[in-house]
């Protein structure tokens, strides 16, 4: 936490679903263009924290500041698709949901919505075929292309994306996710479910995506190879607060960590470390 | 269940086939049996006192679980006879593929056959008539299809735009005296409004609750209909709707009438082919209209929303202004196919949209193939059309279309087109198989 250009600002973020408290006064930052983990046992509320950045819970309290070209955007006040919309802000879900009965192609044109929806004025100029929504169409279907060669699956782009296999069902979720221009790219357990060799495809691409994008990333990952590998920073939750924050090797040493991931209290944490080194 | 119990028996010996045939006849039998005792085993009826007498009829029964012990073991060797794969086997894949071939030239031959159908039909009022009824019904049913087809919005209550349509154009026709291609746009206006009026409340809702919504607001409509005697006339309806005229000329045999303008002879059958042509125009018209849309975000939005709410928003996607455009636009076709029903009838009574009347537009397009143009298309014609096939029938003629329509259900449980096909593609369009294609659940 040592940067200020921090793309997200979370602070005092707080969830009540009743009478349980799924996140309690959680404040935590992303930094611009860096990639950010949020990792913890499971149950600890990480998609919790997801759902309310992305706008599909409203938070009982706290704040969420997004940096954003022309100002701070309070994301708390937005909901729903406007978090994708105005503030630019995109995610993918932890059970892949992709449009299966759509090919590959139109799934990343859908993600091309609010662009296409202007250029074709509001439809209306799109049904005669005017010349400026033909082009506009064009680009979108270059830009389509341009994702669907990052990922691989140039050949595949007819195909529906129901037809896909695993793996590039996950890596097309995020191309999709990608293709709505986000600043702040949200993934949920993007690595479930892979196996190594497409884990590490997969890590290949975000850094990919944060080096020629400049693509700010929140990962929620269980795959600790793919969290120690690519993160810059780490935010460990567990029972719905920050036990730990920090690098990914300072965060891999945290008792309070490993107590938590292993379920016994702190202090047999620190024995089982210790009579380990 | 046929492909499973054949496939069971054909890796065990010929005898065991044979006790499997026997066991099932007789448990056919033995049900048949005990349905049939009191039906028909046993027959009861009021005396001569008003006492209640019966009598046995064994013989008659008999027969009966005789019938059905026969006929389940000629099923049976006709199923092992025709192969193991029981349904698919009934259409060979050949003629599948050959249909999917020949898809591609399906539509424009039964456009050019449509266009001609007056020229070929000129002498026969009845086979014109029909033409007409059947192509309002295409009209319904892509209109119909836009909202459960693509956006995937179970609608129950149709008919309450095609109410709206009728109404509106009989109204302002009959009380401010204006013509039917003014008052077409207005009724497929105030339809879309009703639409979108629709739309608000059920938001929120999906699936079964949508559907139910949906029914009773086209009840609603009706009954405010039947209830505003004032206005609309109540149960009697509004009658003396003007017809539709040729750039302000009328289709009438007085001296200013078509046929006297053209110099040759009055005949009725000339506003026959008139309407014929409105109706056509007007369902192409509506087909252009979606085909154009589905090419365009607000289309793909629609059919992004059929298969993932939760996506689309997450994509950006305002699903609330998605979710009414596509009230909006199915509730204006249907407006501008009641403002025809009111001008081709020339008399509309509220007993014109009923319930039943949504169940057979919902009907055609879930037959067609939800979201198939052609398909949706097709399946008016085989239901309007079919079902005036079967006139000859007398009272069998129900029994004998709701077979027809289970038997088609079960060969193609998604309609008779059931792929789908892409909007957009790079290098080939590929039909997407129906197993992917969600329903949509609200």
């Amino acid at each position: 936490m040592s940067g200020s250009d921090h793309i997200l600002s979370v602070d005092a973020l707080t969830m009540r679903f009743g009478g349980i408290v799924a996140v309690n006064e959680l404040s935590f930052g992303a930094e611009r263009r860096e990639i950010t983990a949020l990792i913890g046992p499971n149950g600890a509320g990480k998609t919790t924290v997801f759902n309310c950045i992305t706008g599909f819970y409203k938070p009982t309290g706290g704040t969420m500041r997004l940096a954003s070209a022309s100002g701070e955007i309070a994301l708390e006040r937005l909901n729903d698709f406007r978090i994708s919309k105005l503030a630019k802000v995109a995610r993918t879900f932890q059970n892949i949901r992709l449009f299966p009965g759509m090919t590959v192609l139109e799934n990343l044109m859908v993600a091309q919505h609010n662009t296409l929806m202007r250029a074709s004025g509001l439809t209306f100029l799109g049904l005669f075929g005017v010349p400026s929504w033909r082009a506009a169409e064009k680009r979108a279907i270059e830009h389509a292309t341009f994702w669907l060669n990052r990922i691989g699956l140039y050949d595949r782009a007819d195909d529906a994306a129901g037809n896909l296999a695993y793996g590039d069902q996950r890596r097309l979720e995020i191309a999709r996710a990608m293709c709505t221009e986000p600043t702040l790219l949200c993934l949920d357990e993007p690595a479930a479910g892979l196996n190594a060799r497409e884990s590490a495809a997969l890590s290949e691409l975000l850094l990919s995506i944060r080096a020629e994008q400049g693509t700010s990333i929140l990962l929620i990952e269980h795959d600790m190879s793919v969290v120690m590998e690519i993160s810059d920073h780490v935010v460990v939750m567990d029972y719905g607060v920050k036990i730990a924050e920090g690098a990914p090797h300072e965060v891999r040493d945290d008792p309070r960590v490993i107590a938590a991931y292993l379920g016994a209290d702190e202090q047999e944490a620190i024995a089982v470390m210790e009579s380990d080194t | 269940m046929g492909r499973v119990s054949t496939s069971a028996t054909d890796h065990s010996p010929p005898h065991a086939g044979f006790a499997f045939i026997l066991k099932k006849a007789l448990l056919s039998a033995f049900v048949a049996l005990v349905l049939f005792s009191l039906m028909i085993g046993i027959r009861t009826e009021a005396g001569p006192t008003g006492q209640l007498t019966y009598w046995t009829r064994f013989d008659e029964l008999a027969i009966t679980v005789a019938i059905v012990f026969v006929g389940s073991i000629v099923i049976e060797l006709v199923r092992r006879w025709l192969g193991p794969s029981g349904a698919s086997e009934l259409v060979p894949a050949r003629v599948q593929n050959g249909l999917a071939a020949s898809g591609r030239y399906v539509a424009p031959a039964l456009l050019i056959f449509t266009l001609l159908v007056p020229v070929i039909f000129y002498r026969q009022r009845y086979i014109l008539d029909l033409g007409v009824l059947v192509l309002t019904y295409v009209m319904l049913g892509w209109g119909l299809n836009v909202v459960v087809g693509l956006a995937g919005l179970l609608d129950l209550g149709y008919v309450a735009f095609y109410a709206v349509g009728a109404y509106s154009y009989a109204l302002f026709a009959t009380t401010f005296g204006l013509s039917f291609w003014i008052c077409l746009p207005i009724a497929g206006i105030l339809a879309s409004l009703w639409g979108v009026m629709l739309g608000f409340p059920v938001l929120r809702l999906r699936g079964d609750y949508l559907a139910i919504v949906t029914l009773a607001f086209g009840e609603i409509i009706r009954l405010v209909i039947v209830n505003w005697q004032s206005l609309t006339g109540g149960p009697n309806g509004i009658s003396s709707i003007p017809r539709p005229t040729l750039f302000g000329i009328p289709l009438t045999p007085g001296p200013n009438g078509f046929a006297a303008k053209l110099g040759i002879a009055f005949d009725p059958t000339h506003r026959l082919v008139f309407l014929f042509y409105i109706i056509l125009a007007m369902a192409l018209i509506t087909n252009w209209v979606t085909i154009r849309l589905r090419g365009l975000p607000i289309g793909r939005a629609w059919e992004a929303l059929r298969e993932d709410e939760v996506a689309c928003r997450a994509l950006g996607i305002n699903t609330t202004t998605t979710k009414l455009t596509a009230f909006a636009t199915g509730a204006l076709f249907g407006g501008f196919a009641g403002a025809f029903f009111a001008t081709r009838q020339g008399f509309i009574s509220p007993e014109s949209f009923t319930f039943q009347e949504s169940a057979l537009v919902l009907a055609i397009v879930v037959l067609g193939g939800m979201g198939s143009q052609l398909g949706v298309a097709l399946a008016a014609l085989a239901m309007i059309g079919g079902f005036e096939l079967f006139r000859g029938l007398e009272q069998y003629r129900m029994l004998v279309f709701g077979m027809a329509m289970v038997l088609l259900m079960i060969w193609r449980p998604r309609g008779l087109i059931g792929h789908r096909a892409p909007t957009v593609y790079l290098k080939q369009a590929h039909a997407i198989s129906s197993d992917l294609v969600k329903e949509g659940h609200g």
